[in-house]
């Protein structure tokens, strides 16, 4: 019953292992998840710094570029012997003599080679420095690289997912991170004191949890101005969210404090003398935050698909603040999307942003626990 | 021990041969039973005996193929003899095949320790037991229920037409595993294998049990594979008996030759096991006589605890003498763990006085302090609890178990600390060396002794230990006594030992309080308790207890103790 | 058994209450009022309202009443006659507006709840019972790709395969011919013929997260005594899965009910403000935006009670046919 569930290491080391190296060895194993905490790991870091992954002014229009499709990047070129470096052909831009539609071709007798660490247009690192350094960046601005294509205004969709991770992404962590305040304080209410309290608090749990949240969302979100700042915009998102999204994470707070309520080694440490403070913080609290880690990580993909799904109907986040649900707005019109299915890049980029997490979350949760199998 | 014993004349009902089970793990493969050989002839017992790990409970799963996954039979053959003469080798057979499908609960039936999760909760018992009567015996739905209410009248369960349709939870404990024994015996199989059957129930109730199963038996003629760790049940029940170990038979012979001419170091120390709990400890006996006159350390009086309409704790009054130790011996449901949590105060009792006399000689009403007082009672009070896993915070190292008290209470630190955690270790018998380690990297027998050591930390002059070896094997059940018996004598302790084994108590406590339901129903002399007692309870749980002795096979001296007030109500458990 | 289901109801009444607090709070929330957004449109078009006719306007709609007033006008109109007010925007009863709505709203809503059971029972069972096969592999491959694309998205997909590669435009829930005509069986077997779309696409995420649990479940149950048990009686496995686990495993999957629904109501907003079908949401997202608050408030508050009603049911489901609650 409580056999350790890591097997495979030598038993000296399992026997002096603390529970974040068993939950790590468990976790390792889960080599999916382990795949999914690398790709979570680089799209954070990506969000970090957006301005460095990005290739063009995300804001940038350019009118010659109008629903200008994707480019692909060439690493061998063997029209002039034989060379390697990244590199790409830019699109030459013609018009159908009868419909006007404009029609791009690749143009491969101009290559464009592109730059490592090389110069583009200035950002600003975390609001602490400017630079206009690059992982990639094109040697000739006039013939920029759209590596996803343009949309409508002739903007680079590759450097707007790119910039719109960082708030996506972001958003989902805010807004956790108010859910988790307000759960941990109300569902550790509940759990400690038990009793009246308890049963308030569930009712009020599961009321909440009974009501559907995108009704309700767009209600609050219809509520805010529309002229307010981004950042003021993005605050009341995260708060609109975190109003439905506390009650889960309250739930399971509650839950493993009941049952760590009625552990023996609880009762053990009172019997030491051991004050409420240090049995809440030394024995009860290291016992449930991993299981609280796991939550945490399953909530995050949840508000993105929140955020993206709100932003999208227009009552989320406006433009011009670059979130990936604001670019999917762009995609909601089926004429756009027939011509430039390219605008669906956004889309995929929530896609594998949730399915990481969720990966992720759910090895989480099965390491969780290593002293029960 | 792989021989098959020769029997002379007629075939075995069904003979074991060199039978290997295994589990494929991760680092390699587990085997759960080693090279195993036995037979068990028709209308007689043989009992599988052995502690846990030692592979019993796969030996009766291997005979009908239904180990855990992913078990499985590495080698061996399992022969089922029909009474034509034919046999069938059941470890050849496909594992969900017709053939041995068929075999299972007509031929051989088989129950299981757990009553209440052995049987499904949203299915009423009478489903559970027409199920097996119309897939074997082709029965209709009504002759099937007929016949379901007759077997629930031989099992004894009282109002079987309406019993039927009840669910398992409407059930007490001992009624359900009646219930599964009626429905093993739906299709009159020629062989039962019982895994442990009693090992949840009550004394009294198991008594019951086994008369029940002996009785089936002798009217059935059908023969009984019977797996237990109990070897005053095998000695009770046995014809032939099988000791287990490690997945070997370590002895085979009838019960006759296993009690009175054990070969086998390992079966003599299992049977010594017993045959000490039948007497007072060796260390007990060196001691000098307690001074009856001193005052109680402790005196409790007309203790009650009510959880809602429940008195788990009815007016107890009973006092421990400085050194002494007192036994509280009862049944489940009796109040015993109610009374020893009130002591501690884990429970704030609902009436009555505790008191308790300090070292300066005031005293102090338990039941009323709180606060500071009830902190600095708390240390020379002290606790063992019954789980060696659960009492253990898994995420502390042992010697943060141990020295936390040490070090909330502001006792010691630094160095200082870890040089008491090393002396405590040594004191209950573990190597400082591993104080680093974690308790998952500990047996259950080394985690007592943590549990006993952090117990010991703070100098106390009580201990309160609730069932503190009642989850150890025998083998080690007495190291820990010992060390109890030991640590009383060199820290001049006094123990309320709380446990349901008369043997246990009357091998470690001074005097006994019986627990009836919530009261105390009898308090004196350990030797007189255990031996001669006066109440008629104490006298019925007695009469219970299994005798380590085949030749002391007397069951009419059972009998089942009925409150004088309820004797007209049906009192059935 | 009874006193359950009384008690149940007793607590349906607390509930629904909140819920209409709650709901005309929300659209109260914004600042301003239907008037104010009114005479910006209006303005936006070059028409000036003077002071004079936005008071009348503010009078005879009682907006300028406390909100606690309005409020229990609101309810007392909803309770006795079955009046939810007046829309603004649409200068008839919203009342007249919505029922047809929610009736597809909910059909759609159970449409998805049926096919999210029918394909997630099998394949969670499945799964558990072949733990580690391809086929589970397939199955969790499956569940996580469908937990991960919001369903707006999918129906966007499928709209630019069926507008690219068939020429088809697949909103709406009638063909043309059909949209305003009366009920008829015609109309039925058109609506079934539009319904398994969006239907598809709200069972993909819903079905997803039920096979999840589905096999949580039986991961939990399998191992259990009672299963050995059945198998020592000598069941087949099949007999032994469908009738022991399964049946056992089913009661934590009734009670999904209560989150399903409002996770299916909730996608089917954003689905069906894609798919352009004539559902609640297009309307409630309208009046949102123009502030039309008792239209939106009915919407909020019936979308809602639905929701508080589908946890009931799945209560007493539970009920009926778990006998530990049943016969406590």
């Amino acid at each position: 019953m409580t056999d350790i569930a890591v097997t495979n290491v030598q038993p000296d080391r399992a026997a002096v292992a603390s529970q974040w190296q068993l939950i790590w060895w468990a976790f390792r194993r889960h080599r999916l998840a382990m795949v999914a905490l690398v790709v979570t790991v680089a799209m954070y870091v990506v969000a970090l710094v957006p301005g460095f992954f990005a290739i063009n002014d995300p804001t940038l229009q350019n009118a010659r570029a109008t629903f200008h499709p994707p480019q692909g990047l060439h690493l061998i070129d063997t029209s002039d012997g034989f060379s390697i470096g990244l590199h790409y052909y830019p699109l030459k831009l013609t018009r159908d003599p009868d419909t006007l539609a404009a029609i791009y071709k690749e143009d491969t007798s101009q290559k464009m080679p592109v730059v490592l660490f090389g110069r583009g247009y200035e950002y600003s690192v975390l609001g602490l420095f400017r630079t206009n350094i690059h992982l990639f960046a094109s040697a000739d601005k006039s013939r920029p690289l759209f590596l996803f294509g343009a949309d409508r205004l002739g903007r680079d969709v590759y450097s707007r997912v790119v910039q719109g991770a960082q708030i996506s992404l972001s958003i989902g962590l805010v807004g956790v991170f108010i859910s988790l305040l307000l759960g941990i304080v109300l569902g550790g209410i509940s759990g400690y004191y038990g009793g009246r309290i308890d049963f308030v608090m569930q009712r009020v749990i599961d009321f909440v949890l009974s009501l559907p949240t995108i009704p309700i969302w767009l209600a609050l979100a219809a509520a805010l101005p529309q002229g307010w700042p981004a950042t003021l915009q993005y605050m009341m998102i995260t708060i609109i969210l975190s109003f439905t999204g506390w009650a889960q994470l309250a739930r399971v707070v509650r839950g493993r404090f009941l049952s760590l309520r009625t552990e023996e080694f609880v009762a053990a440490a009172r019997l030491d003398g051991v004050s409420e403070g240090r049995i809440i913080f030394r024995h009860m609290l290291p016992s449930f935050s991993s299981h609280i880690i796991a939550s945490v990580t399953l909530a995050v993909p949840a508000m993105i698909l929140a955020e993206t799904s709100l932003s999208f109907l227009g009552l989320g986040l406006q433009p011009p603040t670059i979130s990936w649900g604001v670019l999917l707005r762009e995609a909601q019109n089926i004429r756009s999307i027939a011509t430039a299915p390219w605008l669906f890049m956004p889309g995929a980029a929530v896609v594998i942003a949730v399915m990481a997490l969720n990966l992720l979350g759910d090895g989480l949760r099965d390491a969780a626990d290593p002293y029960n199998k | 021990m792989t021989d098959v014993l020769p029997i002379a004349g007629r075939k075995p009902l069904l003979e074991v041969r060199n039978l290997t089970t295994e589990f494929p793990l991760r680092t390699g493969v587990f085997r759960a039973v080693k090279d195993l050989s036995f037979s068990i002839e028709a209308g007689k017992t043989l009992c599988v005996v052995g502690e846990s790990g030692s592979g019993k409970s796969v030996t009766a799963r291997s005979i009908l193929q239904i180990v855990d996954a992913p078990g499985r039979i590495a080698a061996g053959s399992i022969l089922l003899n029909e009474p034509g003469g034919s046999s069938i080798d059941l470890a050849k057979l496909d594992p969900r095949g017709r053939a041995i499908r068929a075999v299972r609960g007509r031929d051989i039936a088989m129950i299981f320790q757990e009553p209440m999760s052995s049987l499904s909760p949203v299915h009423t018992v009478g489903d559970q037991i027409t199920e097996a009567l119309r897939l074997h015996m082709s029965m209709t739905k009504a002759q099937a229920r007929a016949e379901a209410i007759s077997l629930l009248r031989q099992v004894e369960i009282p109002d079987p037409e309406k019993a039927i349709d009840r669910y398992a939870f409407q059930y007490s404990g001992g009624m359900r595993q009646r219930a599964m024994i009626a429905m093993a015996l739906a299709c009159k199989p020629k062989l039962l294998i019982a895994d442990e059957p009693t090992t949840a129930l009550d004394v009294t109730t198991q008594a019951e049990i086994l008369d029940l199963i002996a009785r089936l038996q002798k009217a059935t003629g059908m023969a009984v594979l019977f797996i237990t760790h109990d070897m005053g049940v095998v000695a009770q029940i046995a014809d032939d008996v099988l000791v287990m170990h490690h997945g070997v038979a370590k002895e085979y012979g009838t019960a006759e030759e296993i009690f009175h001419a054990p070969k086998d170091p390992y079966t003599r120390m299992l049977i010594g096991s017993v045959l000490k709990l039948e007497q007072k400890a060796e260390i007990r006996l060196a001691r000098p006589p307690l001074d009856a006159k001193a005052a109680p350390i402790l005196e409790i009086r007309d203790l009650s605890m009510q959880f809602g309409e429940l008195k788990a704790l009815d007016q107890v009054s009973i006092s421990l003498l400085p050194g002494e130790t007192l036994g509280i011996v009862g049944e489940s449901g009796s109040g015993k763990t109610t009374m020893g949590r009130s002591v501690m105060r884990l429970y704030d009792p609902t009436a009555g006085e505790m008191l308790y006399r300090r070292s300066d000689g005031t005293v102090v009403d338990l039941a009323r302090i709180s606060g500071r007082d009830l902190k600095s009672a708390r240390r020379e009070l002290r606790m063992v609890f019954q789980d060696p896993f659960g009492s253990l915070n898994p995420r502390m190292t042992v010697a943060q178990v141990i020295g936390e008290p040490l070090l909330v209470n502001g006792i010691a630190k630094g160095k200082e600390l870890e040089e008491r955690v090393c002396h405590l270790m040594e004191q209950v018998g573990l190597d400082p060396a591993g104080r680093e380690r974690y308790p998952h990297a500990f047996s259950g027998g080394q985690r007592q002794r943590i549990g006993i050591a952090r117990a010991i930390t703070l100098n106390p002059r009580i201990i309160v230990a609730d069932e503190a070896t009642s989850a150890l094997d025998v083998s080690v059940r007495f190291q820990v006594l010992d060390l109890l018996m030991r640590l009383q004598d060199e820290l001049g302790l006094a123990y309320i030992f709380i446990s349901h084994d008369i043997g246990v108590i009357r091998y470690m406590c001074d005097r006994v309080g019986v627990m009836y339901r919530g009261r105390l129903v009898e308090v004196g002399d350990a030797e007189k308790v255990c031996n001669q007692p006066d109440h008629p309870y104490t006298q019925a749980l007695l009469s219970a207890i299994p005798r380590p002795d085949p030749r002391d096979r007397d069951r009419s001296r059972r009998f089942r103790y009925i409150e004088p007030t309820l004797k007209n109500e049906s009192v059935v458990r | 058994m009874l006193k359950f289901i009384v008690k149940r109801l007793l607590w349906m009444i607390p509930s629904l209450f909140a819920v209409s607090f709650l709901s005309f709070v929300l659209i109260q929330l914004p600042p301003g009022d239907y008037v104010t957004t009114y005479i910006a449109t209006l303005a936006a078009s070059n028409e000036i309202v003077d002071q004079n006719t936005a008071a009348q306007l503010r009078e005879r709609f009682g907006l300028d009443d406390p909100m606690l007033v309005q409020y229990f006008k609101w309810i007392w109109g909803i309770l006795t006659r079955g009046d939810f007010g007046i829309s603004f925007e649409w200068q008839q009863p919203v009342s007249g507006l919505i029922w047809e709505r929610m009736a597809l709203t909910l059909l759609l809503a159970v449409a998805s709840l049926l096919a999210t059971w029918a394909i997630a029972l099998p394949i969670g069972v499945f799964s558990a019972v072949r733990k580690y096969s391809i086929g589970d592999y397939f199955f969790t491959a499956f569940t996580f790709f469908g937990l991960s694309v919001p369903s707006f998205l999918l129906a966007l997909v499928l709209m630019y395969v069926a507008a690219v590669e068939f020429g088809q435009d697949v909103g709406g829930l009638f063909s043309s011919e059909f949209e305003t005509a009366p009920w008829s069986i015609a109309k039925m077997l058109d609506l079934l013929t539009h319904l398994w779309l969006p239907v598809a696409i709200l069972a993909v995420s819903s079905t997803a997260s039920l096979i999840r649990v589905m096999r949580a479940n039986m991961l939990d149950e399998l191992p259990k005594p009672y299963v050995t048990t059945a198998r020592a009686k000598g069941l087949s496995e099949f007999r032994l899965l469908t009738k022991y686990p399964m049946r056992i495993a089913l009661n934590p999957f009734i009670s999904t009910i209560a989150w399903l629904l409002p996770n299916l109501i909730s996608g089917s907003v954003v689905v069906a403000i894609v798919l352009n079908l004539p559902t609640a949401a297009p309307l409630l997202l309208q009046s949102l935006m123009a502030q039309d608050m008792y239209l939106a408030g009915a919407f909020v508050l019936l979308i809602c009670a639905l929701t508080l009603i589908g946890s009931l049911i799945s209560d007493i489901l539970l009920a009926l046919i778990d006998p530990r609650i049943r016969l406590e």
